[in-house]
């Protein structure tokens, strides 16, 4: 295989030819001074009477002010959905249930270029992911599970399902719309109605999606959006009248909702933290492979629970792959989201910043060689260069431990039970990657691999059809396709 | 002329090719897509433009092709567009070896180059003696450069030496003119087919690699050119020796032009983003450039009637 010879030479990828800034248009869209709950199909004020700020983590900037939902108002949330379930949509022809669904499924579409600028100011991510990746992909689950709606007997051939009731959905930060999506679609498609809570630093879009609800006429009380912290999301775990908690976050968190609702009837589907190995091969496709490692961490600056975050890379080819991606990462380009050209945006918020940079200060004292891009960062706002860590041993805490931020842990392997024993030691099993030429040594580690998703040649590739979980502390339930059906249905006979 | 009994001192020594690195079609496809959701606006733009057309190899490979087209289009690569000030003139006229005298003497003086196909171009079937006659003769006739297509059949036949050795000895009757090495992608059928070719095209003496003659379907393409950049990459890193691009054909588009740069600029950097190891091969790309350069100037796009077709 090619060793590296020179290793003087360096190709400078800062040019004389450079791109002008390509910023997106704030004026697209259009954000609330202020916004109350979204509950029974209404705007109500908070009986808390709180609200809180939510900022821009590009410029530090107030964007708007949400509600700070309190236990009454989860309570009458709560009251709304299950009104909603008993006297309307669990009875509805489910081919009625599904002509919502599809509608609401292309006003996203119609909006998307507001909902794009939108989640790229509340959230830090690079409009070019916004844009292509978040609102696109949230649109395709609503008219995917609309699809379902009237075809369950088909995902349960011979058996009879009905809907939980009311779902309790409380979802994260990295995706805010897109888990949306994930959590609605399916729980609604099936019957039954909705409490959603998005995250505390990121309400903005589902917000905008409870507008796109309002006005698509789904009957009140089917979905209510309410927005809060942690708080708001133990109200509505703890909340008595709740048939089924769906959340997706940290690790931690899933453990205090597993313990909160353990002898109680309330079914739970958690989406957990995860600490993804990406394994390259000598025989791999090498330039694609790089491409593949720099796409699986740096997605989303690196808030991805699926994220390719440890890399095994086969000691003949080490060099070589460090090389390519020490190059990589200097094309990278990191700023301001709303430019059309970045590539990673802000960090979501200043405690995430923190902890990235604890974990970075963790890598260099355990004696990890680091690499950043040498980039400059905006002076305001939330950044972090892309990172990465060479000669990280297995007991490594950056090896180990969920950073979710853009910085990448490299080991070294000679063999392939080497490899699968060091992939699937680690208490988590979200997600993986294989990069070989050699179809028959796909198969046989994909196998072996203790994770909810491998891919193969590929990374951090959704669809709605598809489903999506975690082996041991990344969860358990699976999202999407087929299986993400059963996790809101009985099945009764 | 009398042929020496085609000496090979070959600049390296075989390597085995059937071990270069491995490409995986659908990762490229991906790659190559993610260049083109760059956004290329005004001064960036402007000069973007300039540098492609600087970068262009004006080319007529015609069996219509006469004395007086080819001084036509020797004047329109030195005097693009005289209309607007500060416009670049061309990199280099392309032309079939019974040109190269005509278009030399037309490009006295301008720095324009002057490059001829050679090798039995398109096809390459012939042999080995009538291809380094060729090269000779455009060399004799004042070539700068000489672009050589591959024996893409013995290519196909697994014949990686003797794809090696022809490369190398056309490259020995070159004398200072530079060599490109035309590998026609478009009959190659894979990535990794490409690669190989890269490689030993590069290995045997070749100064530019290069997609196509502009003869076959498809021509150059993103992707296929991603797979040679980096090809050029990994050789500089193993031996330190520069070799530039020439995608050929099919590019006659401001726009795709423009995603190709940016490829050369975020795969190979700053020293390759010049005329020296950067080539477009194209005929009609140069117009669209200038109506381009024109509609940034005075913000309305002007009607191709305003644009000289040679």
């Amino acid at each position: 295989m090619a060793k590296t010879k020179n290793n003087t030479l360096k190709l400078k990828f800062d040019t004389s030819w450079s791109y002008a800034p390509a910023p997106e248009s704030k004026s697209a869209a259009t954000i609330n001074k202020q916004y109350d709950l979204f509950i029974n199909g209404e705007w109500q004020k908070p009986l808390s009477k709180k609200y809180f700020d939510t900022i821009n983590p590009a410029n530090e900037e107030k964007l708007s002010e949400v509600a700070d939902a309190g236990e009454a108002d989860v309570d009458k949330a709560v009251k709304a959905a299950r009104n909603a379930y008993d006297k309307v949509w669990k009875k509805m022809p489910a081919k009625e249930r599904a002509k919502y669904i599809f509608r609401i499924a292309r006003m996203v579409q119609e909006k998307a270029r507001e909902l794009a600028i939108i989640e790229s100011l509340d959230g830090g991510k690079p409009i070019k992911e916004s844009r292509d990746f978040d609102v696109p992909t949230a649109a395709n689950h609503f008219f995917y599970y609309a699809g379902w709606a009237d075809k369950l007997e088909y995902a349960f051939p011979n058996r009879i399902t009905e809907p939980l009731g009311v779902a309790g959905q409380i979802i994260p930060w990295n995706f805010p719309l897109l888990m949306a999506a994930w959590k609605i679609a399916p729980a609604i498609a099936t019957g039954n109605t909705v409490v959603l809570k998005p995250a505390e630093t990121t309400p903005l879009t589902a917000l905008k999606l409870a507008e796109i609800i309002q006005e698509s006429g789904l009957p009140p009380g089917v979905v209510n959006i309410i927005t809060g912290a942690g708080d708001t999301g133990a109200a509505i775990v703890n909340h008595p009248d709740i048939n089924k908690i769906a959340f997706t976050g940290s690790t931690e968190v899933g453990k205090i909702i597993q313990r909160a609702i353990s002898g109680t009837d309330k079914k739970a589907t958690l989406e957990l933290g995860g600490k993804a190995a990406n394994i390259i091969f000598e025989d791999a496709p090498i330039d694609q492979a790089v491409e593949g490692v720099i796409n699986g961490i740096y997605f989303n600056q690196g808030h991805v629970c699926c994220a390719g975050s440890r890399l095994y890379v086969q000691e003949s080819v080490a060099k070589l792959v460090i090389k390519k991606l020490r190059d990589r990462i200097e094309t990278l380009i990191v700023g301001d989201p709303l430019d059309k050209n970045t590539d990673i945006g802000a960090i979501n918020s200043r405690q995430q910043l923190e902890t990235i940079l604890k974990y970075i200060s963790i890598g260099k004292k355990e004696g990890a060689e680091m690499y950043e891009s040498s980039c400059r960062l905006p002076g305001k706002g939330f950044f972090c260069r892309p990172t990465m860590f060479t000669n990280v041993a297995q007991s490594s805490r950056i090896a180990q431990e969920e950073i979710f931020g853009p910085v990448l842990s490299i080991l070294t392997f000679r063999t392939d039970d080497e490899v699968i024993e060091k992939a699937n030691n680690s208490p988590y099993g979200l997600s993986a990657g294989v990069w070989t030429d050699k179809g028959s040594k796909i198969f046989n580690m994909t196998r072996r691999m203790r994770a909810g998703v491998v891919w193969a040649n590929t990374f951090n590739k959704f669809d709605p059809s598809s489903p999506f979980g975690g082996y041991k502390e990344s969860g358990f339930g699976r999202e999407g396709g087929l299986h993400g059906l059963s996790a809101y249905v009985n099945i009764v006979n | 002329m009398a042929l020496a009994k085609f000496p090979i001192k070959s600049p390296a020594v075989h390597a085995d090719f059937s071990f270069s690195t491995h490409i995986d079609q659908v990762g490229v496809e991906e790659r190559a897509s993610r260049f083109t959701k760059r956004s290329i606006k005004k001064e960036s733009k402007v000069n973007g433009l300039k540098l492609v057309l600087n970068m262009i190899d004006l080319t007529t490979l015609e069996g219509k092709d006469t004395d007086g087209k080819v001084k036509q289009l020797c004047y329109k690569a030195m005097h693009p567009h005289d209309a607007v000030a500060g416009i670049p003139t061309v990199a280099a006229i392309c032309v079939y070896p019974s040109m190269v005298k005509v278009a030399k003497k037309a490009l006295e003086g301008s720095g324009i180059k002057v490059a001829s196909v050679a090798t039995a171009f398109p096809s390459g079937q012939a042999p080995r003696e009538i291809k380094i006659r060729d090269t000779r003769y455009a060399v004799n006739e004042g070539a700068d450069e000489v672009d050589m297509v591959i024996s893409r059949g013995k290519f196909h036949a697994g014949e990686y030496n003797f794809v090696f050795d022809e490369i190398a000895s056309i490259k020995e009757n070159c004398g200072n003119a530079r060599l490109k090495v035309i590998l026609e992608t478009g009959e190659l059928g894979t990535f990794d087919k490409v690669r190989r070719a890269s490689d030993i095209a590069m290995h045997a003496g070749a100064d530019f690699i290069k997609t196509s003659t502009g003869k076959i379907q498809p021509a150059a393409t993103l992707p296929v050119t991603l797979v040679m950049l980096e090809a050029i990459r990994d050789f500089y890193y193993k031996t330190g020796k520069m070799i530039g691009m020439k995608p050929a054909g099919g590019i006659s588009k401001s726009k795709l032009a423009l995603h190709y740069l940016v490829m050369v600029k975020e795969v190979l950097g700053e020293d390759w983003l010049n005329n020296h190891w950067f080539r477009f091969g194209a005929s009609s790309l140069a117009n669209d450039v200038l109506m381009q350069i024109v509609k940034e100037k005075t913000g309305v796009y002007q009607s191709a009637n305003y644009f000289s077709v040679d």
